[in-house]
């Protein structure tokens, strides 16, 4: 096993353990990722007898051809669409609903805040049927709001929960000052508040976009037709038109896949920061 | 907050100022509990509460959706279930997943998060490289995977073609299917438990490594005795996530092998998609619904009193 104290007094022969070790999983974790982006700029005979290296000539047309077309821009759109409303919703609402948990002394909190811990405990995948007949039933299948409702649902207890400890550690004599001189709870709510707590309003959000932005299941269920797809579904629904053509499937996935790295790498900090601390605070 | 003065008094609490310091709660309760907790209750009662009471419902009726269920079948549904060989597959898959992610994906994150808490150049750029597969979508992993394990175009192709072996079709051979699976993943979920245990490392207070040191304890002792000892919550907490994704497996399986070849790969997740969704059978998926509910909710308490009582 590793030595973690004494990392100022490495021998060289520990540091190259430890070298060796990384760079080969780095190797695991990247070759599937790289090999992906450049199949995409290789010709179908070309990724057959050989997936691995460059490219013998780049086809850069397997991506252009894409990116000109409607279809990409379309279910990024979409996805993108989806998930900001999804975000929006969500932190309204369960900081409305966290602020009453936090602030507000009422009978039945302590239960009701309990009521809204239950939606932790099971995924979307368990009540799957009866949310589609209901969707059915208010009519909005086929819609964006049948896939946005539920997943707003889904994430009120953990962002209530996240939010209603955030509010419940702001200083208690802010909000007294703020009573003596007279501002009501929703005054209160909208001027000090919400201002004292981007940063758990960021983790919410990151949590609930990227969760959003990723969704198979509801989707899958609630969206028939195919322009309204966001891209995971509109992915799957690529590979199963172009089937073995490979390098087509490549670049469509490289391309979709590409907003999400690039935001990864400029805002890496908040989004590790947001996805664990969002995970292990519930 | 100097304007919020400045506007605040001139309501109608002059009157009230010194008793509103004592009891800040009792004014203007109403207003905002009728405004600001409806919209959660609404939807979370909606889409979330009512939907699983209905599975329970909808779980005794044999029923295709369409009208109201009126053929009771009582839990003819549940034997049903557990007497469906694909089913008893997804048990065993989701169990399966869980050894795998105890044996296999905990001590390989333990391992590179003590790795990485030595002070070496690049430890940022490895634990950002470590990281990225958990933030691509399943969908998009599987897909990529499906790519790899491709028999005529993938890397695993290639690989066998460089070693001169016949190219094996993982992804369609019914024994090696689920292993293929297992094996994505990991290269998904391991980063996750990887910054968790980086997180809880960071917690380790210096001086007890130190001491142990002093009375000279090797590497692996120092691990043993000291540090895994102090990561025991994160421990608990990181098995707790890999039980909860194993339950809700969906999204990976699907480009993979959609629970294929012949539902070796099936889940808990995939057979309710496969079996209720698809063929709009909805007492059965909702009776699988029921049980990975009861398993969840199980879980979800059993797990907090047994081992997370101390945290």
């Amino acid at each position: 096993m590793t030595d973690t104290t004494s990392g100022v007094r490495m021998t060289p022969a520990t540091k190259l353990y430890l070298y060796v070790s990384l760079s080969l999983v780095a190797a695991l974790v990247l070759v599937p990722l790289l090999t992906t982006a450049l199949g995409g700029f290789k010709s179908l005979g070309d990724l057959r007898v050989n997936p691995f290296g460059l490219p013998k000539a780049w086809v850069w047309s397997n991506y252009t051809d894409i990116l000109f077309g409607d279809r990409y821009w379309r279910q990024m759109g979409n996805s993108l669409l989806i998930a900001v409303v999804t975000v929006f919703l969500t932190v309204v609402v369960s900081a409305m609903a966290a602020f009453t948990f936090a602030h507000v002394k009422f009978f039945g909190s302590g239960q009701l805040m309990n009521y809204f811990l239950i939606g932790l405990m099971f995924p979307v995948a368990t009540a799957i049927l009866p949310l589609f007949i209901r969707i059915r039933d208010l009519g909005l299948l086929d819609s964006y709001w049948g896939v946005i409702l539920p997943q707003v649902a889904f994430g009120l207890g953990m962002s209530i929960l996240l939010f209603r400890n955030y509010f419940r550690n702001l200083p208690e004599e802010l909000f007294q000052a703020a009573f003596v001189d007279g501002c009501g709870y929703i005054r209160f709510f909208w001027y000090v508040s919400l201002p004292l707590s981007r940063p758990i309003v960021a983790t919410v959000s990151i949590v609930c976009f990227v969760n959003s932005w990723n969704s198979y299941i509801l989707p899958l269920i609630m969206l028939n037709t195919e322009t309204k797809y966001p891209w995971p579904l509109g992915i799957m629904v690529y590979r199963g038109e172009f089937g073995t053509e490979w390098q087509l499937v490549l670049a469509f996935i490289t391309l979709t896949i590409l907003p999400t790295i690039i935001v990864f790498f400029l805002a890496q900090k908040h989004i590790i920061a947001g996805l664990t601390a969002g995970a292990v605070k519930s | 907050m100097t304007d919020l003065t400045a506007t605040g008094v001139a309501g109608s609490v002059t009157a009230s100022r010194t008793v509103t310091y004592k009891s800040p709660t009792s004014r203007g309760r109403l207003p905002v509990l009728i405004l600001f907790l409806p919209p959660a209750l609404l939807l979370f009662t909606l889409f979330v509460i009512l939907p699983m009471g209905e599975a329970a419902w909808y779980s005794l009726y044999r029923w295709n959706g369409y009208g109201t269920p009126t053929e009771f079948v009582g839990i003819r549904n549940f034997t049903v279930l557990f007497n469906n060989g694909a089913f008893s597959q997804a048990l065993i898959n989701n169990g399966l997943i869980i050894v795998i992610s105890l044996l296999l994906q905990i001590p390989l994150a333990i391992w590179l998060a003590m790795m990485l808490a030595n002070k070496i150049t690049g430890v940022v750029a490895f634990r950002l490289i470590f990281f990225l597969p958990y933030v691509l979508a399943d969908v998009a992993a599987g897909l990529i995977w499906r790519f790899v394990y491709d028999g005529d175009y993938g890397l695993f192709a290639a690989i066998a073609g460089f070693f001169g072996v016949a190219t094996p079709y993982v992804l369609a051979d019914r024994d090696l299917a689920i292993y293929a699976v297992l094996a994505v993943i990991v290269w998904k979920y391991f980063g996750f438990h990887m910054m968790l245990y980086i997180a809880g490392l960071q917690a380790v207070d210096r001086s007890v490594l130190e001491a142990a040191e002093i009375d000279g304890a090797t590497g692996w002792q120092k691990f043993r005795y000291v540090t895994l000892p102090l990561l025991s919550s994160t421990v608990r907490l990181s098995v707790f996530f890999a039980i909860i994704g194993s339950l809700q497996l969906f999204d990976l399986v699907m480009p993979l092998t959609g629970g294929g070849p012949s539902n070796s790969t099936q889940t808990m997740v995939t057979f309710l998609y496969t079996y209720g969704v698809t063929r709009m059978q909805v007492g059965l998926g909702s009776a699988v619904g029921v049980v990975l509910f009861v398993i969840c909710v199980t879980l979800a308490f059993g797990y907090k009193r047994i081992f997370m009582r101390h945290d």
